[in-house]
C-alpha cells in the first residue's frame, strides 16, 4: 500500500468522502421526511388521540416485547398490522372494544404460555392506543408484512 | 504506566466489568423466560428484563470506550489528561444515571412523567433526566480529551478516536427528538442506533485496534495509521447510506430498498479490512509481546465482528431477503454476534491489555483469560447458530406459510432451550474473565522453556 497511497492521501480521502456521503444522506433525509409527512402516512390524519396513543405505547415499553413495523423485541406478535388481523382497521369503535377486551384479559396466567402484563389503562387511553395502532396500520409500508400473521 | 492519569481508566473499566456481568445475567434471565414464561411474569415482566439487558450493554460498552480513551490518549498525545477530577466527576454522573435507570425500570417509577418516567423507545428508554445527564457527562468527556489532544502530539489514532467520540455525542442528540409521527420517529431513531454501531463506533473500534496492533506487534506507525484511515473511510462511505437497510418497511420512500441494499452490502468491507489488518500486522510484526491474551482478544474481535456484523449482517440485508426475515430471531442472532464480536470483544481486548499495566505488573493471568475467551466466544457462536435456526423456521412458517405468531413460537422451544444453555456458558465465561483480570497473583500455568519474552510495552 505504501507505493499506491500516502497517509496524507488516505486521510484526505476519508475526510472528503465522508462529507460527500453525509451531504447526500442529509438531502435524502429531507426528501424522506417530506415523503413520510405528505405521502406514506397521509392516509389518516395524525390526531391528538393518535399522538396520545403513541405516548401510552411508549410509557408502558410495549416495544420491549412486541415489534411494530418489524422493529422492537421478538417475544410477542407484530402489532403494526394487528388491527388488520383483528378485522377492525376500518372500525375505530370495534377496535376500541376489542383492544379493551384484550388488555383486560391479561395476564392469562396459563402455565407455559408467555404472559402479557396487566396494564391499568383508562378507557380514554385504550381508545387513544387503538387509534394509534389503526394509524400505524394505515402507513404505506411497501407491502410489509408479507401476510396477516405479521 | 507512563502517565499517572492513565489510572482513570482503571475506575471506568471496573464499573464496565460490573455492568457486563449484570448485562449477561439479565440476558440469561430473559433467555430463561423464553423457556419458562411464567417466571417472574407479574413482578418483573419480560420487557423490563430486556430493557435492563440492552441498556446495561450499551452503558458498559460506552464506559469501556471512555476508559480506553483515557488510557490511550495520554500515551498518544504524550501528556497527562487535562483534568482527572473532571474525568471522575463524569464517571460519577454516569454511575448515578445508571442507578437511576435501574430503579426506574424495576419499580416503574413516575410512569408517564415526561422528565422522570421511562421513555419507551427501544434502547432509548432512559428517562429524560438521565439522557440530559448523559449529554452533560459526554460534554465533560469531550472537553477533557479534546483539551488533552489539542495540547499534545496529534496522531491518526487520536484523530480518528476523537472524531468517533464526538460523533457518538452528536448522533445521541437525535434521542431527544421524538415526533408524534411514528414513521418520522423511526427514521431519526436509526440516526442514533445505526449511525452509532455501523458508523462512529467503528471509528472508535478501528482506532483502539490500531493502538493495540501498534503495541502488540511493533509494526511501524506509518503503516498502521495508513490502514486506519483506509478502514474508517470505507466504514463511513458505506455505513452512512447503509442506514437505508432500516428504511425498507417503515413508511420511507422506495428508493431506500436499492440504496440500502447496495451500500449496506458494502458495509462488509470495513469489517473484512479490520480482520485482514489485524492478521497482517501480526504476520509482519517483529515484537513477541508477552500479553498473548490481549493478542487473542484482538484477533478474536476482528474475526467475530467480521462474522457477526459482516456475514450475519449481509445475510438479511438485501431487501428481498429482509422482506421475510425482518424482525425475526434472525435479527436477534445477528444483533448478538455483531455486538459481541465488534464491541464486547474489543473492550475485553483493551481491558486485557491495559490491566497489567494499570496494576503495574506482568500479564500473569493469561491462561484463565484465554479460556474465558473460548468459553464466551463458543457460547455466543452457539447462541447465534441456534437463533439462526429458530429464525429460519420462524421465517418460513410465519412469513411464507402465514402461520400465527404464537403457534410458530411453540415450535421453536428446542432452540430457545439451547440458547439458554449457550447463555450459561457466556455467563461463566464473563465471570471467569473478570476473575482472571482482577484476582490471580501469578500465572496459573507456567510457560514453557521456549517462551522467550521481550519486555512488556
Ligand atoms: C458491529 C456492527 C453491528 C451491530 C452491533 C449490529 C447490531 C444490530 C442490531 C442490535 C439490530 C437490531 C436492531 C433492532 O432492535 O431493531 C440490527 C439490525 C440489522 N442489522 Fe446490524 N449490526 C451491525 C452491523 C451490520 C452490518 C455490517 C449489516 C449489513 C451488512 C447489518 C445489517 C442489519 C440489518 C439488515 C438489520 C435489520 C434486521 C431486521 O430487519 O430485522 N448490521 N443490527
Ligand atoms: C447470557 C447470554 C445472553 C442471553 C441468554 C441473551 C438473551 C437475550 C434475549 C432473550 C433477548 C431478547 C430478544 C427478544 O426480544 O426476544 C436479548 C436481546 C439482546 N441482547 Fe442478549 N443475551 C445474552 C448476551 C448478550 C450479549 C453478550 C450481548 C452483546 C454482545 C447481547 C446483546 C443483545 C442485544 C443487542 C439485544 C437486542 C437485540 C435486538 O433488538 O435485535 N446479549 N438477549
Ligand atoms: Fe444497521
Amino acid at each position: 500500500m505504501r507505493e499506491v497511497m500516502t497517509k496524507a492521501m488516505a486521510r484526505n480521502i476519508f475526510y472528503g468522502g465522508s462529507i460527500f456521503f453525509i451531504l447526500i444522506f442529509l438531502g435524502l433525509t429531507i426528501h424522506s421526511h417530506l415523503y413520510i409527512v405528505n405521502t406514506s402516512t397521509a392516509a389518516t390524519p395524525l390526531t391528538d388521540s393518535v399522538a396520545r396513543g403513541k405516548r401510552v405505547w411508549e410509557r408502558h415499553a410495549c416495544i420491549n416485547c412486541h415489534t411494530l413495523h418489524g422493529e422492537g423485541a421478538y417475544f410477542a406478535p407484530e402489532v403494526g398490522n394487528v388491527m388488520t388481523r383483528w378485522g377492525v382497521v376500518e372500525k375505530p369503535d370495534d377496535a376500541f372494544e376489542t383492544l379493551k377486551g384484550w388488555i383486560e384479559a391479561q395476564p392469562t396466567g396459563i402455565a407455559g404460555r408467555r404472559q402479557m402484563p396487566r396494564f391499568h389503562l383508562t378507557d380514554e387511553e385504550i381508545r387513544d392506543l387503538a387509534n394509534f395502532l389503526i394509524w400505524a396500520d394505515k402507513t404505506d409500508t411497501k407491502g410489509w408484512p408479507p401476510n396477516d400473521a405479521g | 504506566m507512563k502517565y499517572e492519569s492513565q489510572k482513570i481508566a482503571y475506575a471506568y473499566f471496573l464499573v464496565a466489568m460490573i455492568l457486563f456481568v449484570v448485562q449477561v445475567s439479565g440476558g440469561l434471565l430473559a433467555g430463561w423466560i423464553y423457556v419458562s414464561p411464567n417466571t417472574l411474569s407479574e413482578i418483573v415482566p419480560f420487557n423490563v428484563v430486556r430493557m435492563l439487558h440492552t441498556n446495561s450493554l450499551v452503558v458498559w460498552l460506552l464506559l469501556g470506550f471512555f476508559g480506553a480513551a483515557y488510557f490511550v490518549i495520554p500515551e498518544e498525545a504524550e501528556r497527562e489528561i487535562h483534568s482527572p477530577k473532571l474525568a471522575y466527576l463524569q464517571l460519577a454522573i454516569l454511575v448515578l444515571g445508571t442507578a437511576g435507570v435501574v430503579v426506574t425500570y424495576l419499580f416503574d417509577l413516575f410512569n408517564g412523567n415526561l422528565l422522570l418516567g421511562k421513555d419507551g423507545r427501544e434502547f432509548l428508554e432512559q428517562p429524560l433526566w438521565v439522557k440530559v445527564g448523559i449529554v452533560v457527562a459526554a460534554l465533560m468527556f469531550l472537553y477533557n480529551i479534546s483539551m488533552t489532544v489539542l495540547a499534545g502530539r496529534k496522531t491518526a489514532i487520536t484523530n480518528v478516536l476523537l472524531i468517533g467520540l464526538w460523533g457518538i455525542a452528536i448522533f445521541f442528540l437525535f434521542a431527544f427528538y421524538n415526533p408524534h409521527n411514528l414513521s418520522l420517529d423511526k427514521m431519526y431513531w436509526w440516526y442514533v442506533v445505526h449511525l452509532w454501531v455501523e458508523g462512529v463506533w467503528e471509528l472508535v473500534m478501528a482506532s483502539i485496534l490500531a493502538y493495540l496492533m501498534l503495541k502488540l506487534t511493533g509494526v511501524d506507525r506509518e503503516i498502521v495509521e495508513k490502514w486506519l484511515y483506509v478502514i474508517v473511510a470505507t466504514s463511513l462511505f458505506t455505513g452512512i447510506l447503509g442506514t437505508g437497510h432500516h428504511y425498507y418497511w417503515i413508511g420511507t420512500p422506495g428508493y431506500w430498498q436499492w440504496i440500502g441494499s447496495i451500500f449496506s452490502s458494502l458495509e462488509v468491507i470495513p469489517f473484512f479490512l479490520m480482520m485482514v489488518f489485524s492478521f497482517v500486522m501480526v504476520w509482519k510484526g517483529s515484537r513477541d509481546h508477552p500479553n498473548k491474551a490481549a493478542l487473542l482478544w484482538s484477533l478474536g474481535t476482528t474475526t467475530l465482528a467480521f462474522f457477526g456484523a459482516g456475514v450475519w449482517g449481509f445475510m438479511h440485508t438485501l431487501h428481498g431477503v429482509n422482506y421475510y426475515t425482518h424482525g425475526t430471531q434472525i435479527t436477534a442472532a445477528h444483533g448478538h454476534l455483531a455486538f459481541f464480536g465488534a464491541y464486547v470483544s474489543l473492550n475485553l481486548a483493551i481491558f486485557t491489555y491495559a490491566f497489567p499495566i494499570l496494576k503495574n505488573r506482568d500479564p500473569y493471568n493469561q491462561v484463565l483469560n484465554m479460556s474465558s475467551f473460548w468459553l464466551m466466544s463458543g457460547g455466543m457462536a452457539f447462541m447465534t447458530f441456534v437463533l439462526t435456526f429458530a429464525g429460519t423456521v420462524q421465517t418460513h412458517l410465519q412469513r411464507v406459510m402465514g402461520q400465527n405468531y404464537m403457534e410458530v413460537q411453540d415450535q421453536l422451544s428446542i432452540f430457545y432451550l439451547m440458547r439458554f444453555g449457550a447463555g450459561v456458558a457466556v455467563v461463566l465465561g464473563a465471570v471467569l474473565f473478570v476473575f482472571a483480570i482482577l484476582v490471580p497473583k501469578r500465572e496459573v500455568v507456567a510457560p514453557g522453556p521456549d517462551a522467550k519474552l521481550s519486555p512488556a510495552e
